[in-house]
This record gives structure tokens, sequence and C-alpha cells, in this order.
């Protein structure tokens, strides 16, 4: 267990350097890297301090930020399935980020783009905690979680359908797959500093989500306030996801798939999984968007297909598991 | 099916035109169609240059919106169809012009009613508008005109086209990092103005997605740009990415293409005119 966080420390650093390196203009690895540390008044700086240093540092941010709320909600809810793409809180994310687009409220104040989103998960969240009870029975949770992904992806379309902008429409398909092409430093100022809030909420929780593994009475008798674990969870996820599906739409299976490669590897402990989540979620969507841009350069796949295709079976796998266990 | 459109079109394209010149001057009013309805935005501005006075009765709504017309005052004479059959049919008209990309399921209908049906192909460059202006001329019966309207465009054409010693690097650049190439009408606006394309150093005759990396390292001269739509959109973003601002603070700014860009139509002529008049302040700078 002891060597894992260094490898995944390599890994997401490795990561990192390779999506500073991959991107369509033929540029050599070493040019890039002096480009973007030295500088100077070249088109290379551009691309390096503006296109990809922005890409790397959201792909690092949202994919760690995705694969620790999968973390804490799986082991909040001592519930396999429960991941914040899955049940509808990335989608309701991206319904509150349309509608603050849309509305011209972000064009007026641009923090009300991430704010947006944020409301939005935290809706999602509450309800599906409402819907589902704090224990989270798989089967009530994942209903409640198709009912809000369908709800929040049917007013986001009629959202981008109903606006003027012809280009509107056929942006439909971002908010619900997600991709990081063409982003910008100003949508990492915009993004980094709730996703910091989420992650300071959300790391506290290692010790009560260890605690919990004993049941309600036996962690509530540890000493652990319920009620703030129950808050913190809700707030943290929705600060985390919001932010990143308000300037990188949502991104599905990066917190479901990575709990569950990781969790034999930390002895399944929900504590220790939270961070060692957080590194592997950012290795995966690092990952997968080398791959998108190494597989189609210029087309723009979205980043929910690769992280979908990596995801899905993976899901089927575990809900035939479920299925078994837990008639 | 569309090529066979495209046949009935010209046939009747030629018929009117046989029916024009063979009956004589006493013979054209009964030849020439008089309740003309355009349902597209390109051949409403054909028509409404060519058309005797009260031969076209209606063109498209879109005609009527200055952003996208560049013949929105002239359009207000006329009643505003919105391309549907059965809104056409009641006009009653006895030649209906579409373009080739018209609602396919509209112009069956008209033709079950009975309604003569001319569908015109867009002008994909330069080249192409004089054919479509006689095109035009041949359908409306209207073929004086038209030479007339060929003759004075290609002499003002001409009087554009001027030697570059050095030509400015321009980029077309549009909503989810689009880009047109020299094949293209947008192209040939810029390259008559005596601008060289960048999109064929990139590889994109005909235009395509231009990455914005791709865009940044190869540094234009000038970014052209569409006009923003009203609403946002995500897909817009790029045209405001610090890399495009950067770019255009090297030119004068951002320079917006306009309605007078949208049609094969003369009209372009004020837009090879807009920038080559933005060429030469590039030059003097």
């Amino acid at each position: 267990m002891k060597p894992l966080f260094p490898v995944l420390f390599a890994l997401v650093a490795a990561l990192c350097l390779g999506s500073l390196i991959v991107g369509p203009a033929d540029v050599g690895a070493l040019d890039s890297l002096r480009a973007l540390v030295a500088g100077g008044d070249g088109p290379l700086t551009l691309v390096m301090r503006e296109i990809r240093l922005p890409r790397t540092i959201l792909a690092l941010a949202i994919g760690a930020s995705l694969g620790l709320a999968g973390a804490a909600m799986q082991g909040y809810l001592r519930n396999p399935l429960a991941e914040p793409g899955l049940i509808g809180v990335s989608g309701s994310a991206a319904l509150g980020a349309v509608l603050a687009i849309q509305t011209g409220v972000s064009a007026v104040f641009a923090l009300a783009l991430p704010l947006a989103a944020l409301v939005g998960a935290i809706i999602a969240v509450l309800l599906l905690l409402g819907l589902a009870g704090p224990r989270g029975g798989s089967l009530s949770l994942i209903l409640a979680g198709i009912a809000v992904s369908a709800m929040a992806g049917a007013l986001t379309s009629l959202v981008l359908n109903l606006s003027p902008n012809p280009f509107a429409a056929n942006e439909i398909v971002f908010w619900m797959m997600g991709s990081l092409a063409d982003r910008s430093m100003v949508h990492v100022w915009l993004a980094l500093p709730i996703m910091v809030v989420g992650w300071a909420l959300l790391l506290p929780l290692a010790r009560p989500l260890d605690a919990l593994t004993l049941g309600e009475e036996a962690a509530a008798s540890l000493g652990v306030n319920l009620t703030r674990v129950r808050w913190q969870v809700v707030l943290g996820t929705a600060c985390v996801v919001g932010a990143g599906t308000a300037v990188a739409g949502a991104i599905g299976f990066v917190g479901l798939v990575v709990p569950h490669l990781l969790r034999p590897l930390v002895g399944a402990r929900p504590g220790v999984l939270l961070v060692a989540s957080a590194l592997g979620g950012a290795a995966m969507l690092l990952a997968a968007d080398i791959a998108v841009r190494v597989a189609l350069p210029g087309r723009d796949l979205k980043l929910g297909v690769v992280t979908a295709l990596v995801g899905a079976p993976f899901f089927l796998h575990l809900v035939w598991r479920t299925g078994r266990t837990a008639p | 099916m569309k090529a066979a459109r495209n046949r009935f079109g010209a046939a009747l394209a030629v018929l009117l035109a046989l029916a024009g010149t063979t009956f004589g001057q006493g013979a054209t009013d009964t030849a020439r169609p008089g309740r003309v309805v355009s349902m597209n935005l390109c051949t409403d501005q054909l028509a409404m240059m060519l058309a005797a006075p009260g031969q076209l009765l209606s063109v498209s709504h879109l005609s009527a919106d200055p952003r996208g017309s560049a013949m929105a005052g002239e359009a207000a004479a006329y009643r505003l169809n919105h391309g549907r059959a059965e809104e056409i049919w009641l006009m009653r008209p006895d030649l209906v012009i579409a373009g080739s990309y018209s609602a396919r399921t509209s112009l069956d209908m008209l033709r079950r009613l009975g309604v003569p049906v001319a569908v015109m192909n867009p002008a994909m460059g330069l080249a192409d508008i004089s054919d479509r202006l006689r095109e035009m001329g041949a359908i409306l019966g209207r073929a004086e005109a038209a030479e007339r309207a060929v003759a004075l465009f290609e002499t003002q054409l001409a009087a554009l086209r001027e030697d570059v010693a050095r030509s400015p690097r321009a980029a077309l650049y549009y909503a989810n990092g689009y880009t047109s190439g020299d094949r293209t009408l947008a192209g040939e606006i810029i390259a008559t103005a005596g601008f060289a394309n960048i999109a064929t150093e990139a590889g994109l005759p005909m235009g395509g997605h231009l990455p914005l990396e791709v865009l940044a390292m190869a540094a234009p001269d000038a970014v052209i740009s569409g006009r923003p739509y009203p609403g946002a959109s995500r897909s817009e973003d790029i045209l405001d990415h610090p890399v495009v601002t950067a770019l255009r603070r090297r030119s004068e700014g951002a320079i917006l293409t306009d309605r007078d860009w949208v049609c094969g139509t003369p009209k372009v002529l004020s837009a090879i005119e807009g920038m080559r008049n933005i060429r030469r302040r590039m030059e003097i700078e």
C-alpha cells in the first residue's frame, strides 16, 4: 500500500507533461517546454501559456475533483454506484451553467457561471439525498438519479433550443459529454477557487468516513457529527462538480471507475481512498484528454465519449455484481 | 433527387428564356411570370435586383432582417414568406424560386399543387455570380436586365482588383474554430482584396476546422471573423479567446464579416472594397 501514492504522483506528473507537449501545433517537446517556462515574444509562448497550460490545469483539477467527489459520495452513502455524473449532479450543474449563460447573467458577472452551476449541483444532491434517504439504498438512489439526470438533460436541451443563437442548440453535446478544447486561463480562474473550497470540505472527511463504515450509531459514538458530515458531502460535492462542469461540461464515469480501481489497493478504507481517488481521477482525465487529442486531432472529440467507453462496461459489471449480492 | 430538381430548374429556365426571345417584345408579358415568390435569402437578392416592377410578390423573412440581409430596406416593399408551402400557395404564385438548401418537403408540396418551382444553386465563388445573375434573368424573363447587371458587376470587380506587392496574411476564423479556404466565397473575397489566406498554408483549401494552436503558430496579420449572434454560445467563445485577442492586437483589431459576405450577388463588391481598404490601411502602418 505504501508505494501507491508515489506511483500515483509519478503517473499524474508524467501525464501532465504529456498533456503539455501533445497538440495540433507541430512543435518539439523541448522547444514547447522552454517557451512555457522562459517565455518570449513568439507564438509558441502564446500556445503554451494560453492554450495548453490552462487545458492541463483544468484536466488535473477537474479530474481530481471528480475522483474525490466519487469517493466521498460512495463512502458517505456506502453505495458503490454513487457518482456525480451518473446520478444527475453533473447534469444539474450543467443546467445551472447553461441558464447563467443564456440569461446573460454570466456576461455581467463572470463568477455567476460557476456559482449557478454550484446551485444546480446543490439542488440535485439535496434532491437525491431526500429521495434516496441518507442511507442511499442502491435501487432508490439510481432511480432518483435517472429521474434527476433526465430532467436536467431535458431542461438543458430546452434552454439551448430556445436560444436566439444558432450555435447554442448544437452545444447540447458539449454540456452532456464535456470537453476541454479551447479553454483559457480565464476559465481556470473561474473554476479553481470554488474547486479549492470543495476540496477543503471533502478532504477532512477521511476520518468520519472511516468511522461510518462501522455504521451510523457507532460513528456517532466515536464523536462524528453526522449532520455536519452530511452537509460537508453535499456542499463539497456541489462545489467541485459545479465548478468543473461550468467550464468543461458534464464528464461522467471518472468518479465511478477510479475509486473502484483503487479501493482494493488502499485496503478498502474510504478515508485513504479520498486522496488516492483524487490522484487517480486526475490521471484518468489527463489520459482521456490526451487520448481525444491523439485519436482525432482537430475534431474536438468529447471527453465524455472516452470516459464512457471505459466507464460504461465497468458500470454494467458493477450493476451485475450489485444485483447478485443485494437482491 | 437533387439532380432531378436541378434539371427541372434548368429546363424551366431554358423554356422561359426561349419564350422570352422567340416571341419578341409583344409576347414577353405573357411568357414572363407575373407573380413570383422567392423563398431563399440569396435568390431574394437576385430577384429584387432583376425583377420588373410588380413582378416579384414575396421574399423570405430572412431578407427583412438587417443582421443577415444586405437588402433589408428593399425587402420591406414585399410580402414576407417563411418558406412554408401553405402560405406560399395562398399567394397564388405562378413561379416559386428556391435555393438548393430550401426545405424539400415544401417544394414537393408546391409542385403537387401545380406551382412551377425553380431551384438555384448558391454561388460558391465570384466566378459563379455572373452565371447566377443570368440564370435569374432567364427565370424571370429579364435577360437584358441580367446582362446589364453582369456587365456592371464585372466592370466593378475588375476595378477592385489591383496588384499587391506584399499580401498580408489573413485568417477567416468563425465559431467553433472553423475557417474558410480559398475555394469559398469568403476566401475569394479576401483573395481579391489582396490578402493571402492562411487556410491554404494549413492545407485547408475548402476550409474546415483550424485548431486554435495552429492559428496561433501561423500568426496571421489579420483575423477576420463572423459577427456574433444575439444570445450567447460556447461555440463563439473561441473568438474571445486570449490567443485570438492577442492576434487581433497585431492588426487593426477585430475585423468582422457582415451581410455583404453572405450571398454570391453583386453585394460582395462592397465586402471586397471594405477589405481592400483595410489592407491599404495595414500597408501604411
